[in-house]
């Protein structure tokens, strides 16, 4: 598992392997937003933790077809079906690496980009904070996506059709969370629902991911 | 150790193309499938790897007794061909890829990135792969595509070395690898009959 884990960070690390992909089409939508909406910094201030949620959340999508599209073009997603690998394990790992390669960059990266948005200082941790807690949620929900539509010419489309309206929740509540503590106001109400959906998701995902790509391979 | 197949069929894409294949492989014994193109040759094959449930019969060993080459190799243009190899050895749990490296004379190139490999040498990297499983049933899918006299030649020895081993091979192949002692297997006779069109509305549900 180590060594899978290894070699996808590897490869994304890599030349042509996506990384930083994500952060920049984050980096793209902040530095935007303040062009569009014109130079009101309070009105700025207000929306901030909602475009950064927003932004998080497109940048995890952008880079979903690639957990599975590469490995199955190349074949050796055959090959590690046919290994002493669990493909539930297989899954949670890729999805594993697909958060530290593509969400935790953001997350680092977060408190700077808010910045630009004139996000009120007292909403720095809690951003970070909702971020952290909501990223893997949509990643596995994402690796979930993926698995569906492996094998699929320019699965993309179908992919983001697909996940959009599962990320809905987990952005309700992420953003809520950020918004609450941007404001001073108590944030254990939504912390608690983020925390909630993004265990459930890493508890339960896995397996339907797993069975689905079985399906697939067939 | 012995791979048993009675009576199998297979179905690919919910059609069956083969059906009442039955063979059996004893260990040190290599079973060459033959038949037309198209006849079902890597269903079967995906069958036998455990890929893809059989629509009928039984196949005799557990999947976790195959390891599986198919057309593509699953070979990471990024990594090198040390670590290509380091990778599956790790989650074959194996260990050590110095002899799968001699096999197929990979040592001058082991640490150029495997995109950089001409197709022969990129599949030679794949059938080493086989070695680095440890698994004692190789169930190859053409592996002698886009090698060359001397590559098939180093291939046979790897299949020699293998049967030595203990180990059992089933392949689909239609050149002669020189190995004597392979018994073939035509499967034009087992090709499944075409359902009959009694039931038309059925068809479409």
């Amino acid at each position: 598992m180590i060594a899978l884990l290894g070699r996808d960070m590897r490869l994304a690390v890599r030349a042509g392997g996506g990384f930083g992909l994500g952060l920049a089409f984050f980096l793209i939508v902040v530095t935007l937003v303040p062009f569009g909406v014109g130079p009101q910094s309070a009105l700025l201030a207000r929306i901030a933790p909602g475009i950064l949620w927003l932004g998080a959340l497109l940048a995890c999508l952008l880079s979903l077809d690639r957990i599975f599209a590469l490995d199955w073009e190349d074949g050796s997603l055959d090959l590690l079906a046919t290994s002493p690998l669990p493909l539930e394990a297989a899954v949670s790992i890729k999805a594993l690496a697909h958060w530290l390669t593509s969400a935790v960059p953001l997350i680092v990266a977060a408190p700077l980009f808010a910045l630009l948005l004139s996000l009120p200082q007292a909403g720095y941790v809690p951003l970070v904070a909702s971020l952290a807690l909501g990223t893997p949620a949509l990643g596995v929900i994402g690796t979930f996506g993926a698995a569906l539509t492996v094998g699929l010419k320019r699965g993309g489309l179908l992919l983001s059709l697909l996940v959009l309206p599962l990320y809905v929740p987990t952005l309700i509540f992420g953003a809520e969370m950020a918004r609450r503590g941007t404001e001073g106001l108590d944030t254990t109400t939504p912390m608690l629902m983020l925390a909630g959906i993004s265990f459930g998701v890493i508890a339960v995902l896995p397996f339907a991911s797993a069975a689905v790509l079985r399906v697939n391979l067939r | 150790m012995e791979l048993t197949v009675r009576d199998l069929g297979v179905a690919r894409g919910g059609v069956p193309v083969l059906e009442g294949v039955s063979f059996a492989v004893s260990a040190g014994e290599v079973l060459i499938l033959r038949g037309p193109n198209g006849i079902g040759k890597t269903t079967l094959l995906r069958t036998v790897a455990g890929l893809q449930p059989p629509i009928g019969g039984r196949i005799g060993l557990e999947r976790e007794a195959m390891a599986y080459a198919a057309h593509a190799d699953g070979i990471k243009a990024t990594l090198s061909v040390r670590e290509n190899l380091e990778f599956w050895a790790d989650v074959f749990a194996t260990g050590d890829i110095g002899p799968a490296l001699d096999a197929f004379e990979l040592d001058a190139l082991a640490d150029r990135p495997a995109g950089g490999l001409s197709a022969g040498q990129k599949r030679r990297l794949g059938l080493a792969r086989m070695v680095v499983t440890g698994r004692p049933v190789w169930v190859l899918d053409e592996p002698t595509v886009s090698l060359d006299v001397q590559a098939v030649g180093l291939f046979a020895a790897a299949v020699r070395a293998h049967l030595a081993g203990g180990g059992l091979a089933l392949m689909a192949t239609h050149i002669d690898l020189g190995l004597e002692e392979a018994r073939v297997l035509d499967l034009g006779p087992y090709r499944a009959r075409a359902l009959a069109p009694d039931d038309f509305d059925g068809a479409f549900l």
